[in-house]
């Protein structure tokens, strides 16, 4: 595999993992198109180096012929990626029309997690048996 | 060429594309749904039978044999979890019609049913690593729409979760695929288990280990299960069920027939065990610090697959062969207690525990369909849980691994305390305002699965005996190879 290749690679790998991190949709979307290219990336470079285009006329030799296979498989993964950020894009615009903002909203079971532990000094009694508790 | 293996991936496909043709003719849709899922089973059987009676059955597409075309292979391990996920289908339909059907909610709900069902059979029966690939994205973009069926703010936060997880494991999978593909240059599975073993044993096991990172994402292994529980129980019930019960289960037997196909190992696993005692212990204490009915569930299904990677960390073929059947039965149970706490939220209009109560006294019918699933869960005898613990627990004293067995223990006793919650607050207690009723329609699929996971029960012999041949096939590498590579 050739050194730079890899190397744009993993730049496309760390820049889509920062953004896949971040807290606005928008940049996580991002995040994955450069994740996927950089997968996509690595899939055509696994073919070995580029050569001639790999159409075997009648006595042409297969010798110095670029492997087809990698590329058809980065077309499928390519359609696939571009149906799926079509998905989210979709999701995303649903998102925001209904909570109005474009940012991934905390879980539910965190803020009750992160609320347990604000009142902490309260008394132990009080706490709890109204959250939690088994509804007898 | 055997004409079985693609029709059962291209019908539902064809029938996806007819439910959107007739358009909001409903009974038509349905007719089509059932139609397609139906095919699915009725083929799945017949390349079980096929299957169990001699080799593995075989299909070059397009004529190109293996490695250079696309093989479809149904040996008897995947001929087992297609026929249970088919029925599982078509039960889990006749639900969903009662449902959601009432007020025609969606319409396109059919269309992705069918797509799901295509590449669940797609993801079963390939013997192609990119296929496999194409066929986990088929069923994961179905699983994503289905997922936004009914829409506010709360689903659409689960989906994003749900959809960017899968969509990094994706990505990985690529990876995993680009390596593979540049180690060996091959992605058949049949050709890649033969030219492995010719790589440098570091590259081999750097593979195996990506591939099992890859699949434990899907599978919800620990520590890479946090995206269920979190979006599983948002969806309608159907969809929950049907998702509990076999999209985990895909990424088990894909980690499992890559493990022993691409990786075999001789002796135990420790890795895998190690991962199946965390998962089963992280699962059911995370189900036991919840209060709803469908959460408490959902953490469940994590634990459970910890018995399943239990078995194949044995690695022997009493383990495997009890790892399959605790699929099998694994399988049936989930969808149907699902499926039961579907009835739950219909009754009451929620699943939270502290808002029901009584159900025993108003509708004796679904505690007695609850009763059976979650004895089984937990491994009570005689139901078909119980069988199937009993065989991992007999294989790991078999080989004196005594941890991984006193944990499987302990977790099955939790998991009877967390069935204990549910069914004390939920069935006991003062009967509360009903909010609903649950049809008869709902009520009737729900007690097909029941049916079926008694059967299971009744019918262990029998499934031990053929999940026995199917583990020999799993640790006979060349069963599969020759069959791949061979004829044609």
């Amino acid at each position: 595999m050739s050194v730079i290749g890899l190397a744009v690679a993993a730049l496309l790998f760390g820049v889509g993992t920062y953004l896949i991190l971040q807290r606005l949709l928008s940049r996580v979307i991002i995040g994955l198109g450069l994740v996927s290219h950089g997968a996509n990336l690595l899939i055509m470079l696994s073919g070995g180096a580029a050569g001639r285009p790999p159409v075997l006329a009648d006595g042409a030799s297969p010798v110095g012929v670029s492997d087809p296979l990698p590329q058809a498989m980065v077309l499928t993964a390519i359609v696939i990626t571009f149906g799926v950020t079509a998905f989210l894009l979709a999701l995303a615009l649903r998102s925001w029309r209904l909570t109005g903002s474009d940012a991934v909203e905390d879980d539910i079971e965190d803020r009750r997690i992160a609320r347990e532990t604000v009142t902490v000094d309260e008394p132990l009694i009080d706490r709890g048996m109204h959250e939690e508790g088994l509804g007898l | 060429m055997n004409w079985l293996l693609p029709s059962a991936i291209a019908v539902p496909l064809l029938g996806a594309g007819l439910t959107v043709l007739v358009g909001p003719r409903l009974v038509a849709q349905r007719l089509i749904a059932a139609g397609g899922v139906l095919f699915v089973l009725v083929a799945a059987v017949a390349l079980l039978l096929e299957a169990d009676g001699g080799s593995p059955v075989v299909a070059q597409l397009g004529g190109w044999p293996a490695p250079a075309g696309i093989t479809l292979v149904a040996d008897r391990f995947s001929g087992i979890v297609l026929t249970v996920s088919a029925a599982m289908l078509l039960a889990v339909l006749g639900y969903a019609v009662a449902q959601l059907g009432r007020d025609a909610l969606d319409w396109w709900f059919h269309a992705k049913y069918l797509i799901l069902t295509a590449g669940i059979a797609m993801a079963l029966l390939t013997g192609d690593l990119f296929n496999l690939f194409v066929g986990f994205e088929v069923m994961l973009i179905a699983s994503y729409a289905l997922l936004t069926v009914k829409t506010g703010p709360t689903q659409i936060r689960a989906t994003m979760t749900y959809v960017v997880v899968n969509l990094v494991a994706s990505a990985l999978f690529l990876v995993v695929i680009a390596f593979t593909y540049g180690a060996t240059g091959t992605v058949n599975l049949a050709d890649l288990a033969v030219r492995l073993q010719e790589v440098d044993p570091t590259v081999r096991d750097t593979l195996g280990l990506l591939m099992l990172v890859v699949f434990g994402i899907k599978a919800a292994l620990f520590p890479l299960f946090m995206w269920l529980p979190d979006s599983y129980p948002t969806a309608p019930t159907p969809v929950t069920a049907i998702f509990a019960g076999l999209l985990t289960k895909v990424g088990v037997f894909v980690i499992i027939r890559t493990q022993t196909l691409l990786f075999p190992n001789d002796g135990p696993s420790t890795l895998l065990l190690v991962v199946a005692g965390a998962t089963m212990t992280v699962g059911v204490l995370g189900a036991i610090a919840q209060n709803d009915v469908k959460r408490i569930l959902s953490f469940h299904i994590v634990s459970q697959i910890g018995y399943m990677i239990m078995g194949l960390g044995f690695l022997t073929v009493a383990g495997l062969a009890a790892a399959i059947f605790y699929i099998t039965h694994h399988i049936v149970v989930k969808t149907g207690l699902f499926l039961v706490g579907g009835l739950v939220e219909a009754e009451h209009g929620t699943g939270a525990l502290n808002r029901t109560g009584g159900l025993l006294h108003s509708r004796p019918l679904v505690a007695a369909l609850f009763l059976p699933l979650a004895m089984s869960l937990a491994g009570i005898p005689p139901f078909s849980g119980f069988v199937a613990k009993l065989a991992l627990v007999q294989e790991g004293v078999a080989l004196g691994r005594g941890l991984i067995v006193g944990v499987s223990l302990a977790v099955g006793l939790l998991t009877l305390f967390s069935m204990t919650k549910i069914w004390s607050a939920t069935f006991w207690g003062v009967p509360m305002e009903p909010a609903g009723r649950a049809g008869p329609g709902m009520i009737g699929a729900t007690v097909a699965v029941v049916a079926l996971s008694l059967s299971v029960a009744l019918l262990a012999q029998p499934i031990a005996d053929l999940s026995t041949r199917a583990a020999t096939d799993l640790l006979n590498p060349a069963t599969y190879t020759d069959a791949v590579l061979g004829g044609g």
